[in-house]
């Protein structure tokens, strides 16, 4: 079937995203329609002593102005944390209280403090700005490695000296042992540069109560609206779960930043039931800067041991992470269980220790952002074991191979057991796309041209298939990470997918249909996929962590089997045969080996016209299924970056990147290319533009794309991609996940460039010109002075 | 609430009377730095008077050896325009580098050097070239003109209506763009011409665009790149900002200005 599993199918979704017919949140006019603004902290850290909203409410068409303190009054609920983390010495984490809008300290710049609602988004904003507030400017906590120095501003009364948790991974002793006795030991500094996710659509929310039913809506820019219905009742208390709905729509990316839910939806609901107002919020680009949730921001010190032979004795880390003013949704786990746990690479490791201090900043909250946890351990590893192969004169690729692992299932130090993968072809074919034996002559061309050309390697692994719910739970987790689908065969044998899962640039509605289209044998436009609306879809955990393939596709794949077995005890009945005799092939039900057949839209029919089922069989065809997966999933790749520097200016030219990657089985190579493609420029963007800069008073510098460098297209080269597939035995497709790899595995690729073309390992991201032009004039003063 | 009364005069005599009577009334030119201001809140005029409707202020002509674009002109049609490309190649390529292709539709010029944004690059030509910026009452000459970031001779209500640009024997651009605005971080516009060469850098200074007088020295007496070899730039005076130091933009002066010479046609 030329829909199926691997065809290059056109992405059904494109017609109406890039003709400009996508239905946004902000698309959606209600009746009642009223807007709301945010009057915001101005300083990073406040108390807050009076709100006068006087002039604000004496503005034509401003309708009410509300506080925290009054939401508290209703009993709407502080924020929560969903995954629990227990430091080293036992005791559980401490975490600042986050109320929705601020009842007396302001802890960042943006923290809400108040809510404006109006008859246009116009008036509210322009009254927003006359709601005056009187406050005493309090000490900030700016900069992560200023949180734990002595005398360092408190954050939060509740947590002492900022730290929010001190945990640990794997063995320290035996690590400290193995170091000691090495014959070589690569020692580094390393930050991972503060981002800001910036998904094109910015955030938004339009809450609606409708007294007479007593019951809300909310649409929404979410990444698992399902999750937000439920925290949003159970936790923050504004309406029972049947009496909510949440609907997220179209979503124009995510990345992470649109998992959690933020102060202004819950705020929004609230004020539409305070006001009788639908009441509607869009953020502007700077709102997004000040107050989506970041990524990244650690600060590592690693240190790696090889025996003679290159073989790796130890790997030791200890890492600072910032965790910003207030403890998001999922922050916890990203430093420590998405980050720790990957610290074996893909290299056979004997002995691993990983420290995670995590901390509170008077910063906005940094939370998962595309890889979570997973590029700050790849970067650290991969630019450890290349500058390890430089100290120790070696190829940075042989350093890799002696040190790969070779054999699967394979139990790291961490934690994770890893499923399958073949490391050295991956690595091999990507050194060949890239023409690694010509380097060196490309190299001295470049020389002789005044540039310095440099390669870098990065092999890594990750986790995704987010994830087994027993395991997670037994780790801390809140919930559990499994999938949900529905496939319903309408009469005439069209199919409906209602999944869990949620689009918001991924191409579901392709991919998902395909493999429908591959078990049935219908064609793709035959099948539509329902999701994002809690109405509608059954209840599920959402898209992040590259889980809609090998989970939510698992699900429907389980669902199928059932529609599947219905359908052929249809047939058999119908046809006269025994069940175990007929096959699903082409669109057609067969029996096999006979010219006996049904059309799949027959069997439908059949199911709901209901005149001639087999003895005790239910009407209809539509099945439900709930997938745990057994394991995480673990896509591996080899990437390598070739760069050349002006040496006059630092700026650096990516001439090459190959990627050759293991995903497993691919449902669409179209989409999953662009997925790597997508991927790999914002590792790009993070290794050489992006970085969120607050000075130390706790402003952000780079809160528009005037001092916030995004990747451009001339920023990045055209890719070369390849794939080696061992697919994953523990999921009934043999997939691994594809969202994330770009991003968690180019990063180090493009650093360990550079430094080898400026022959300085002493480089942080993002690299910009400036930061290579001062690397290069650093190496200049260091040759000067031996 | 923020209103605005927006105009559109036929005449400059027109314009000028708008401006006359309104509270805090501003000329709206591409509207690329004003309206972007506005919706930021940080400029709420009562009135924009819009330029772009009087007649003739969006000419390009040459004689007598001087080049003269009208202050309506936008930055696409000065990047085009086949007697700039004629006249002086690198002022169509400047315009050609500036912002991205809706600005460069909207922008004009008359806006860019009005406004005298430290990091914009037309400034650089006027004062490379050693233009004259007209206005409805008078000509300034660019060495009177460019006062500071953001500061320039105008009085209140004044209108740009053309530059006059003298055309040198040759002349060149380069900019080294800020990776994130691509406003220049460093651009230098050399001109050579019968009174010796001039050197004009944008992007760098802490006072906005500026004459390198050592660089003018050393071209007047050779104009080629190597010439520039040796001399440098104090970084005091220099900008400093998350995108270079005051070090790093002094050096990139030096770099940019070569590339410019030897861009030079
Ligand atoms: C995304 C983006 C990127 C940009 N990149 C660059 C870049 O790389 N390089 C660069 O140089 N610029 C850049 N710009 C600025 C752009 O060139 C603007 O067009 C220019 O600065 C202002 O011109 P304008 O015609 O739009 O003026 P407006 O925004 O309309 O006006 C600017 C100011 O000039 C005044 N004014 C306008 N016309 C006149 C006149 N005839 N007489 C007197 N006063 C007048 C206005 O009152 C106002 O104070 C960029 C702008 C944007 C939005």
């Amino acid at each position: 079937m030329s829909d199926g599993i691997g065809a290059r199918v056109e992405r059904k979704e494109d017609k109406r995203f890039i003709t400009g017919k996508g239905k946004y949140t902000d698309d959606f006019r209600v009746d009642n329609q009223a807007y709301a603004a945010f009057v915001r902290c101005p300083v990073a850290n406040a108390k807050i002593n009076g709100i006068d909203a006087s002039a604000a409410l004496a503005m034509e068409g401003v309708i009410a102005v509300h506080t925290g303190p009054e939401m508290k009054e209703d009993g709407i609920g502080d924020l929560i944390t969903g995954w629990s983390i227990t430091s080293k010495d036992g005791s559980p984490m401490q975490c600042g209280v986050w109320s929705p809008m601020v009842t007396t300290y302001g802890r960042y710049v943006g923290d809400a403090i108040a809510i404006v609602v109006a008859e246009t988004q116009a008036i509210a904003r322009a009254a927003a700005e006359l709601v005056e507030l009187s406050y005493d400017e309090l000490p900030a906590t700016v900069q992560v490695e200023a949180a734990l120095a002595d005398g360092a501003a408190q954050v939060h009364e509740n947590v002492p000296g900022n730290m929010i948790y001190d945990w640990e991974i794997g063995d320290e002793a035996a690590v400290n042992d193995a170091l000691a006795g090495a014959h070589h030991v690569t020692e580094m500094r390393m930050v991972n540069n503060r981002l800001s996710p910036n998904p094109m659509e910015p955030r938004s929310a339009v809450a609606i109560f409708d007294e007479a039913e007593d019951h809300y809506t909310l649409y929404t820019t979410s990444q698992n609206p399902h999750v937000a219905r439920l925290v949003l009742s159970a936790f923050y208390n504004v309406a029972p779960e049947h009496k909510l709905r949440v609907i997220a729509p179209d979503v124009g990316g995510g990345f992470g930043s649109k998992i959690y839910i933020y102060p202004e939806e819950i705020t929004c609901l609230w004020a539409s039931m305070k006001t009788g107002r639908s009441v509607k919020w869009t953020s502007d680009r700077t709102e997004a800067f000040l107050t989506d949730a970041h990524g990244r921001d650690h600060v590592t010190k690693a240190t790696m041991g090889f025996d003679a032979n290159g073989r790796i004795v130890g790997f030791k880390t200890d890492t600072l992470a910032n965790l910003g003013a207030y403890v998001s949704l999922f922050a916890t786990v990203t430093p420590t269980y998405l980050h720790g746990t990957l610290l074996s690479g893909c290299y056979d490791m004997p002995a691993i220790y990983g420290n995670v201090k995590a901390v509170h900043t008077n910063t906005v909250p940094v939370d998962a952002y595309r890889g979570a946890g997973r590029p700050e351990a790849t970067y650290t590893i991969e630019r450890m074991i290349e500058t390890a192969a430089r100290e120790m004169g070696m190829d940075p690729a042989e350093l890799r191979r002696k040190n790969f692992i070779n054999e699967f299932p394979y139990q790291t130090q961490v934690i994770l057991q890893y499923d399958s993968g073949d490391y050295h072809k991956t690595l091999d074919m990507a050194e060949e796309i890239a023409d690694v034996a010509g380097f060196a002559a490309r190299r001295a061309e470049a020389a002789a041209r005044g540039k310095l050309r440099g390669l870098g390697y990065s092999t890594f692994v990750e986790a995704c298939g987010i994830a087994p719910s027993a395991a997670v739970g037994s780790l801390g987790a809140a919930v559990g990470l499994w999938e949900s689908a529905e496939v319903r065969v309408n009469p005439v044998g069209s199919v409906e997918i209602l999944t869990g899962c949620h689009s918001h640039g991924q191409g579901h509605e392709t991919t998902f249909a395909q493999v429908v289209s591959d078990r049935l044998g219908i064609p793709v436009d035959n099948v539509s996929i329902v999701h994002g609306d809690t109405d509608k879809v059954q209840f599920g955990m959402g898209t992040y962590g590259s889980r809609s393939g090998p989970v939510g596709m698992s699900a429907i794949v389980k669902a199928l089997d059932k529609v599947e077995a219905k359908a052929k005890k249809i047939a058999a009945h119908t046809l006269e045969a025994s069940e175990d005799d007929i096959v699903i092939e082409n669109g057609e039900v067969k029996v096999a080996g006979t010219d006996k057949s049904m059309a799949w839209h027959e069997i439908g029919l059949a199911a709901y016209i209901a005149h001639n089922l087999p003895e005790g069989m239910e009407p209809g065809l539509k099945e439900a299924a709930f997938y745990d997966p057994l394991n995480f999933s673990f896509p591996a790749g080899a990437l390598i970056c070739e760069v050349e520097v002006d040496p006059d200016t630092g700026v650096t030219d990516i001439v090459k990147f190959t990627a050759v990657d293991d995903f497993g089985n691919i449902i669409n190579p179209n989409i999953v290319e662009g997925q790597v493609h997508g991927g790999v420029t914002q590792g790009i963007g993070q290794a050489m533009l992006e970085q969120v800069v607050y000075d130390d008073s706790g402003q952000m510098i780079t809160g528009s794309y005037m001092d916030y460098c995004m990747p451009r297209a001339d920023d990045v080269p055209s890719y070369a991609l390849d794939h080696n597939a061992t697919p994953s035995p523990l999921n009934p497709l043999g997939i691994k996940g594809c969202g994330e790899a770009g991003a968690i595995g180019s990063p180090p690729a493009v650093i360990n460039a550079i430094t080898d073309a400026i022959g300085n390992n002493d480089l942080q991201m993002p690299a910009t010109p400036l930061a290579v032009w001062t690397a290069l004039q650093n190496v200049k003063t260091s040759m000067a002075a031996e | 609430m923020y209103q605005t009364k927006y105009h559109k005069p036929a005449s400059i005599d027109d314009a000028v009377a708008a401006l006359a009577v309104a509270e805090d009334g501003k000329v709206l030119g591409g509207g690329q730095t004003l309206l972007p201001t506005m919706k930021q809140h940080l400029a709420s005029p009562t009135d924009l008077v819009d330029v772009g409707g009087i007649s003739g202020m969006a000419d390009i002509s040459v004689s007598d050896g001087c080049l003269t674009i009208g202050a309506g002109a936008r930055h696409a049609d000065v990047a085009a325009s086949s007697v700039v490309r004629d006249a002086i190649p690198a002022l169509a390529c400047l315009a050609g580098g500036i912002g991205d292709p809706a600005v460069r539709s909207m922008g004009t010029i008359g806006g860019s050097v009005a406004n005298n944004d430290p990091a914009a690059d037309y400034p650089a030509a006027v004062l490379g070239l050693g233009a004259t910026v007209v206005t409805n009452t008078r000509e300034i000459a660019a060495d009177d003109f460019f006062e500071g970031m953001f500061t320039t001779a105008l009085e209140e209500d004044e209108i740009i209506t053309a530059i006059k640009f003298p055309i040198p024997s040759s002349a060149g651009y380069s900019k080294f763009p800020n990776p994130a605005s691509r406003y220049a971080m460093v651009g230098v516009f050399v001109a050579n011409g019968g009174s010796g060469a001039r050197v004009a850098v944008t992007g760098a200074g802490q006072d906005g665009v500026f004459r390198a007088d050592s660089m003018e020295s050393a071209l007047s007496s050779n104009f080629s790149a190597g010439s520039l070899d040796g001399t440098s730039l104090d970084a005091d005076g220099m900008m400093a900002d998350i995108h270079g130091t005051a070090e790093y933009r002094a050096h990139l002066v030096s770099v940019v200005a070569k590339r410019a010479v030897t861009s030079a046609v």
